[in-house]
């Protein structure tokens, strides 16, 4: 008899532990695989996984096995014009009649282990060790905002929260536990007193004696108070903080005649590691792109990165408008806001001071983590020693870089946000 | 024809399958088995996805397997040549266990499950069962416990001592796995019970004998005798975890225990390795035989039957050695010609028959088949059975390659001169102890440096695979002290090995670094 059992529903996953082991035993290889993707890919090309290739004697599982030469012989089939005794030429590359057909059937050969990571995996070793300054202290032990949720019954409270039901229900209980014996006993008492009435009548001693009994139990189960103290029961409210999950993201870019597309895109990826980083970590994130030469402008994510301008460099006018964004649509008790300014460097030497008084007053005391990076093989100018000031004094929330190639951006990004303990 | 059109009452005619019609076919399917009076173990027939097909790929076919890295990686490329549409899963995957269990995958037509019944479940079951090999050499009603308790406890050891230590221990036992059977001895049945509760006592007991071995506190001046000095072990040994196990001297208890479940484990495989050609040819056979029948009961329809032949066809496909597709000799064609030959045989015999096989030739052809199923491995199967039909059939050639000369030699076609040295030769190539370099355990230097001695006896000349080194560093981590291993061309040493690498040797650097990774 054969049983049929249908097993497509249970044990679907069984090789994930296997797989998890492949994964962390080669991991050095895949971040690296991951870090060079991160380096070659398309902004617009996130969202998906990454292949990874691992030479394949990293891999090998060895074993002991024969190796070509000495004398082998074996049977082939399909012999059209051999005659036994034949010298045929050797095949070039050791086609035809090399070592015993199986000796290598364990994966040999294999140049490259190619496999495939999905996108969650592979952001997972790209972001790995990375978590978002200040996020921990800010979000979920700040002060700013609470809810506040039932969590059950409590003993103590305030008048307003007295749950009526459980009150009534624990007095009910109460009344019934303390009044049990002595209602027993009454009921008792007046069966004999129904039985002498009805037997002895005559009996007057008897029956006075038991008439002032029942009156003493009367009394006392009347006093058993209806509701006590320790009877009442209250909702319990407690509050949770209630951290902000909305994040807007400042793209500022410089995009003067000095800009070149090269260092756009350099910026860009900066950007996109950026928000991909902010979008595993809040439920909603705003982005708004500023860009400016010597006027700033708000504009969309294709004008930001395409559109060419021209002209000189005005890198305040950049912080002023997002200090205006902010204060009319992004109040920081509700957003956490983060800021990444990206540029080769150039500002009227005159702006720089400026750039620095906005930051410090205006900018800084509401952000979470503002990252500035200079993307250029050239010496800093002047606004990079005044943001180096403004380091000093937010040393927690400010950090600045330089880029030089794409292939920069990811060592860059991960120092930037390095882990940082919470203190 | 039309009086068998009208008998013909089909089962199904659609192609989809499903449970009800899967149970009529293997009703159909048993009672016809049972005409042949085929003997099968229970079988336990399961419905897998894709998914679940690749995930039993990758424990190389056992239902249950600890956890290891290598596993994730066949995963991993079975995963990708399967998603690509590179390869294409089999149709089914069956264990020898008592009940066989069988995997059917749910895209197969209700033809391919019919025929991947006839095929694992009636088939190879019945091989499982009849074969000598398996018979001897496995307990089908234990394995799955025991599959049981070396996961649990290979669990347990990651817990204690950490996954990294496990890993290591077990990447080195799966490089010698091979290397973890008795050839010719024949192993005690494996009972999950009986190792729970042996376990412990075989820990300490393990380690007292091995403390002896290793004992070096000094005997009294006369009791130096020879029997001190001579050789350990006496007779080179074949099994080469088995003699880590037992006498390994630095391995914690529990690592001699994680050595002997791979070990075990070699051994439960060992009788598959020996029997594919017999074990496929076998199966082959029976799917065939029996979907005839079906189909001369009236039991499928045309269509079913033109599906059917069409799979068959493929799976005996025999490319040609200069095919592009060629890949060695297909073992479903060379076994499932060679039980059809023997079945030819008995029933229309030759003049050539009765010269070659007087004792198969005219015979009753079930019970022939039998005998040759339950009798022999692949490599004496070969050298029994392999008919000069066959070899005409297959148009079967030797090739010898020599590296010492300029050309290739044919030394024997499918012709009279040829026929006897085509089924030597070809049975030597499926002697496992032929297409595995041999190497033995020749000594161990007990009262020295403790190192040990491996003995290569070359063949032909075949020199050891390029890997060896990585091998034997994993020999090393287990044994804990010098690895030498000596090739031998009869008795003059060709080549030696050496982990670590002579000249370089510094005292303790190699073998402690390994080791304090096993300690750790």
């Amino acid at each position: 008899m054969s049983y049929v059992i249908d097993r497509r529903l249970n044990g679907k996953n069984k090789s994930t532990v296997n797989r998890q082991r492949f994964l962390r035993r080669y991991r050095d290889h895949i971040k690296k695989a991951v870090e060079e993707a991160v380096s070659r890919r398309s902004i617009t090309d996130m969202e998906h996984g990454e292949q990874i290739s691992i030479p394949g004697r990293d891999i090998d599982e060895p074993v002991l096995h024969h190796g070509r030469g000495g004398k082998q012989t074996v049977v082939h089939p399909g012999n059209k014009e051999f005659t036994s005794g034949e010298h045929i030429p050797r095949p070039p590359g050791g086609g035809g009649g090399r070592g015993p057909g199986r000796a290598g059937n364990t994966g040999e050969g294999m140049d490259e282990f190619v496999f495939q990571i999905t996108q969650e995996e592979f952001l997972e070793f790209m972001f790995e060790d990375l978590e978002l300054p200040n996020l921990v202290k800010r979000n979920l032990t700040g002060t700013d905002t609470f809810k506040t949720v039932r969590a059950g019954i409590s003993n103590e409270g305030n008048p307003s929260r007295i749950n009526i039901i459980r009150t009534l229900r624990s007095a009910h209980a109460r009344r019934i536990a303390l009044s049990g014996s002595s209602r027993a006993k009454l009921r008792d008492a007046r069966d004999e007193l129904l039985r002498l009435k009805r037997e002895e009548p005559d009996n007057f001693g008897d029956i006075q004696e038991i008439e002032a009994e029942i009156e003493r139990l009367i009394a006392r189960i009347h006093r058993v108070p209806f509701l006590d103290t320790f009877d009442l029961k209250y909702n319990l409210l407690i509050k949770q903080p209630n951290p902000s999950s909305k994040a807007v993201m400042f793209c500022l870019m410089d995009v003067s005649g000095s800009m070149t597309q090269a260092t756009k895109d350099i910026a860009k990826r900066f950007f996109i590691l950026l928000y991909l980083f902010l979008k595993r970590n809040y439920d909603k994130i705003d982005v708004v792109f500023i860009r400016h030469h010597t006027s700033a402008r708000e504009v969309d994510e294709e004008e930001f990165f395409y559109s060419r301008e021209t002209g000189g460099t005005i890198v305040s006018s950049a912080l002023k408008l997002m200090q205006e964004i902010m204060a009319e649509r992004y109040p920081s008790n509700e957003w956490n806001i983060y800021a990444a300014q990206a540029s080769d460097g150039d500002n009227w030497n005159d702006d720089s001071p400026i750039c620095r008084d906005i930051l410090i007053n205006q900018i800084m005391p509401f952000v979470q983590y503002y990252t500035y990076v200079e993307i250029t093989p050239r010496e800093h100018q002047a606004l990079w020693f005044e943001y180096e000031r403004i380091a000093e004094a937010f040393s927690d929330t400010f950090a600045q870089q330089q880029l030089v190639s794409a292939g920069d951006i990811y060592p860059v990004f991960r120092e930037l946000f390095q882990r940082r303990l919470v203190t | 024809m039309t009086a068998r059109e009208q008998k013909r009452l089909p089962i199904s005619t659609g192609s989809e399958w499903t449970f009800e019609l899967i149970q009529a076919y293997d009703r159909e399917i048993s009672r016809l088995a049972d005409r042949y009076a085929l003997d099968t173990y229970p079988n336990q027939i399961e419905v897998i996805t894709a998914e679940q097909m690749m995930d039993a790929y990758a424990s190389v076919g056992m239902p249950l397997g600890y956890h290891h890295w290598s596993y994730g990686k066949h995963f991993l490329s079975t995963e990708k040549s399967y998603t690509r549409g590179q390869m294409g899963l089999a149709y089914e995957i069956v264990i020898n266990s008592d009940p066989c269990i069988a995997y059917l995958m749910e895209e197969n037509t209700i033809c391919m499950q019919a025929l991947v019944v006839a095929h694992a479940c009636y088939g190879h079951n019945s091989f499982f069962k009849g074969n000598y090999l398996f018979r001897t050499w496995t307990d089908a009603s234990s394995i799955i416990d025991y599959l049981v308790f070396a996961k649990q406890y290979i669990m347990q050891c990651e817990e204690r001592h950490g996954i990294d230590a496990v890993e290591d221990l077990l990447d080195s036992c799966h490089a010698l796995m091979n290397y973890g059977v008795d050839r010719y001895k024949r192993p005690y049945p494996i009972s999950a019970e009986e190792e729970r509760r042996r376990q412990k006592d075989r820990e300490e007991h393990l380690q007292k004998q091995i403390n002896d071995l290793w004992r070096t506190i000094p005997k009294g001046a006369d009791k130096y005798s020879d029997k001190d000095n001579a050789r350990f072990p006496a007779e080179p040994q074949e099994n080469i975890l088995y003699f880590i196990e037992k006498h390994a001297p630095l391995l914690e208890p529990w690592q001699r225990e994680i050595v002997r479940i791979v070990r075990k484990i070699a051994q439960y495989f060992y009788p598959q390795r020996q029997t594919q050609v017999m074990n496929e040819g076998w199966a082959t056979f029976w799917h065939y035989t029996l979907m005839n029948d079906l189909y001369d009961e009236g039991l499928v329809t045309d269509g079913f039957m033109i599906e059917f032949l069409t799979s068959h066809t493929s799976v005996v496909f025999q490319p040609g050695f200069d095919s592009p597709y060629y890949n060695g000799i297909n073992p479903y064609t060379l076994g499932f010609a060679m039980y059809r030959d023997i079945r030819r045989m008995c029933e229309s015999p030759t003049e050539e028959d009765y010269r070659w096989f007087p004792d198969v030739a005219g015979t009753d052809w079930l019970s022939s088949i039998k005998f040759a199923m339950s009798s022999f491995k692949d490599e004496s199967f070969i050298l029994q059975y392999l008919s000069p039909k066959v070899i005409r059939d297959l148009k079967l050639f030797s090739i010898l390659d020599d590296d010492q000369k300029e050309d290739l030699l044919v030394p024997a076609i499918h012709d009279e001169d040829g026929y006897r040295i085509i089924r030597e030769t070809l049975a030597a190539q499926y002697n496992l102890g032929n297409r595995e370099p041999n190497i033995q355990i020749y000594s161990i230097d007990r009262r020295g440096d403790r190192s040990l001695t491996l003995r290569h006896q070359q063949h032909d000349r075949k020199p050891l695979g390029d890997s060896t080194d990585e091998v034997l560093k994993h020999l090393h981590r287990l044994w804990g002290f010098d690895i030498h291993l000596e090739t031998l061309q009869g008795d003059h040493v060709v080549k030696t090995h050496h982990v670590p690498p002579r000249g370089e040797h510094s005292e303790g650097d190699y073998g402690r670094l390994d080791l304090a990774v096993i300690h750790l």
